[in-house]
């Protein structure tokens, strides 16, 4: 070893963002993945194959991407940490069974590889049109997590991450990537040790109730000998069915969004780039972000005061990070590889007029497109 | 209370919420008997529904571990529970609608890949919760609330349809005749790999009073003299057979 690298620092590795994501699952405990193919999120699928094999876990190709998440949900009941990956018609499918995930505090992680829709649209290009599915998939009231990476690094941190909070706050987390990451090759670190967050399977209390109006219950597995009650159907929080109940169906609704809804400053993770005396500044996820922290920086070099806010987290959105940009710099833009999505929750929070970017020709955002709209829109 | 019924219940019920006359209630009888039989322990069940009438056979009745999940889709789940943990012994109790209208995929590739699942149909020939609409298995000419003026469209032979798709045990046996359906139940449940028992569970609320059966005892006789063997079944043409059920076992 050349004196110069650092031994705590873990050796640079060169890796596809789909391919990371399925090392990072199985590092983190992942025993359970069902899928089916669909580009450009295939890799994530073809790679945990192996690994599942190597690793004493489960694979299983099921029929559609319906029959996917619901094996991985009642493998998820079987004790076992689960996910699947998939993009837009697939996530479109599986929409019935997210909700049922969420009903019954089932923790899975979803990999959503975002790709040019809607419909079936541009299989192999890049877009960041999930963003509402993510939140409004699915029917009813429903605050599920999303996870945004900007990097093949964070797709593997990310993805444990989703884990790490699926098993805390037994709820399915979306990992909300895209075409253009997914496919990436990069340099990544792999560290030794890390954080491993796994359910509580014993212990006190209801399985699907809590004295805290936030609080996540012990969620024993089957074969635990709990007689457990799992159903979609409004249930108490012992697990039986209470379809008539006005207190049971909205303590239950209620708890369901507290349980992330009060603890968005565990959840929501950003960053802030060249910020301070930021007098414009981009708000950004995923691939856009990097598109605008070149743009900032750039711009930096030409004299303009701009910076960036950068989330890794689009929901729970970032409503204070926002609030707090928005009194501060005199325009927010948003640039995103959608029609406005993004922007249009922003402006919710945002004192500052929020300007966007939309590109939605399969193709990522170049620096350029970002400076040219403050040359000429802002200055 | 029988033996089986009083130890698979499960504690704190409030009644039944079948109708009366409901085929499902004695189908719940037969498969704890069944399950009695091959001596499982409790915590080694887990049983599976979709969402019906007969979804509630199990969920909450049974007092193992019981997953109620969405319509069409308890196979899938089951699937995904079974892989997950070997060691649970997993039976997909749900209606002839669910499993195989809006889930037939998930039963024919079930059946396909032999996942180690016992699936009980109750059958009932309509879509009993909903209101009595057609099904993929109501007889043509039979009348539904969908179908005022009578089905005109062929239902599934569902023990044909599984055992085809690679089912390792397929019968059918109504609940009119419990201990040969209780003795099918448990020949499924013996089996390794997937396995398909048809119980045919009359619909006196949407099937019953839609044909002239409202009466329970003219509801329960019609099914009974419906009845013939597979033999019998094969030797009728096509028109007839579908009116028919023919009871006993086809893979076995
Ligand atoms: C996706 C979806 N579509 C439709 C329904 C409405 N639905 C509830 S039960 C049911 C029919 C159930 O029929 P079956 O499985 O035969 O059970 P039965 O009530 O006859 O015992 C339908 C269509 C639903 N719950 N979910
Ligand atoms: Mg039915």
């Amino acid at each position: 070893m050349p004196p110069s690298v650092d031994p705590k620092k873990p050796p640079q590795t060169l890796m596809q963002g789909n391919v990371a994501v399925a090392e990072a699952a199985i590092r983190v405990g992942c025993r359970f993945f069902g899928g089916y193919p669909i580009t450009p999120s295939s890799e994530v699928m073809m790679r945990i194959a192996q690994l599942l094999r190597e690793n004493n876990g489960t694979f299983i190709q099921m029929e559609d991407e319906i029959a996917s998440i619901c094996a991985v949900i009642g493998a998820s009941w079987s004790g076992a940490k689960a996910m699947t990956a998939t993009s837009g018609p697939g996530f479109s499918l599986m929409q019935e069974g997210l909700g049922y995930a969420y009903f019954t505090e089932t923790p899975l992680v979803l990999v959503d590889v975002q790709r040019a829709g809607p419909a079936t649209g541009q299989a192999t290009h890049v877009a960041q049109g999930d963003v509402m599915q993510f939140k409004y998939g699915s029917h009813g009231d429903y605050y599920p997590i999303a996870l945004a990476p900007w990097s093949v690094q964070e797709l593997y941190d990310l993805t444990i991450r989703s884990f790490n909070l699926a098993e805390k706050y037994r709820v399915p987390v979306f990992l909300a990537t895209d075409e253009a990451i997914g496919h990436a090759r990069e340099n990544i670190e792999i560290y030794e040790e890390f954080e491993i967050v796994d359910r509580v399977r014993e212990g006190e209390g209801m399985p699907f109730g809590h004295d805290a109006p936030d609080g996540v219950p012990v969620m024993p597995a089957f074969g635990d000998g709990a007689s457990l009650m799992v159903t979609g159907s409004t249930h108490n929080p012992q697990g039986f069915r209470k379809v008539d109940d006005p207190d049971v169906h909205n303590n239950l609704v209620t708890r369901l969004m507290r349980k992330t809804m009060d603890h968005v400053d565990d959840i929501v993770e950003t960053e802030e780039y060249f910020l301070d005396d930021a007098e414009i500044a981009f708000f950004a996820f995923g691939i856009s972000a990097r598109t605008a922290v070149a743009a900032v920086r750039r711009l930096r070099e030409k004299g303009v005061k701009a910076g960036l806010l950068r989330t890794r987290t689009l929901w729970p959105f970032p409503e204070k990070q926002i609030t707090e940009v928005g009194k501060q710099v005199r325009a927010l833009i948003v640039p995103e590889l959608n029609k406005g999505m993004m922007a249009s929750v922003a402006r919710g929070y945002s004192q500052a007029p929020v300007h966007q970017i939309n590109k939605t020709n399969g193709y990522v955002l170049e620096p350029e497109e970002l400076i040219e709209y403050v040359e000429e829109e802002l200055s | 209370m029988s033996r089986a019924m009083e130890k698979y219940l499960r504690e704190g019920l409030a009644g039944t919420a079948f109708c009366p006359g409901c085929g499902h209630g004695i189908l719940l009888g037969a498969v704890l008997r069944a399950v009695d039989r091959i001596g499982v322990k409790k915590e080694d069940l887990l049983f599976v529904s979709g969402i019906g009438c007969a979804a509630w056979i199990p969920s909450p009745n049974i007092g193992t571990d019981t997953l109620h999940t969405l319509h069409g889709r308890a196979v899938a789940f089951a699937t995904g529970a079974k892989l997950a943990n070997p060691k649970l012994k997993t039976i997909v109790v749900s209606g002839d609608g669910d499993l195989t209208s809006i889930g037939g995929n998930h039963l024919i590739h079930a059946a396909r890949r032999n996942v180690d699942l016992t699936v009980i149909c109750a059958d009932n020939q309509i879509y009993g919760m909903t209101g009595g609409q057609t099904a993929s298995t109501t007889p043509v000419g039979a009348k539904s609330s969908t179908d005022p003026g009578g089905n005109i469209y062929r239902p599934f032979d569902l023990c044909k349809l599984v055992s085809a798709a690679g089912a390792r045990y397929t019968a059918r046996y109504p609940v009119t005749q419990p201990r040969k359906l209780i003795d099918a139940i448990e020949k499924a449940l013996r089996q390794d790999g997937f396995t398909f028992v048809d119980a045919v569970s009359p619909c006196p609320t949407q099937f019953g009073r839609r044909n002239q059966m409202a009466n329970l005892k003219k509801l329960y006789s019609t099914v009974e003299s419906l009845c013939v063997t597979p033999a019998e079944a094969e030797a009728m043409d096509e028109e007839t057979r579908l009116h028919h059920f023919a009871i006993g076992e086809f893979v076995a």
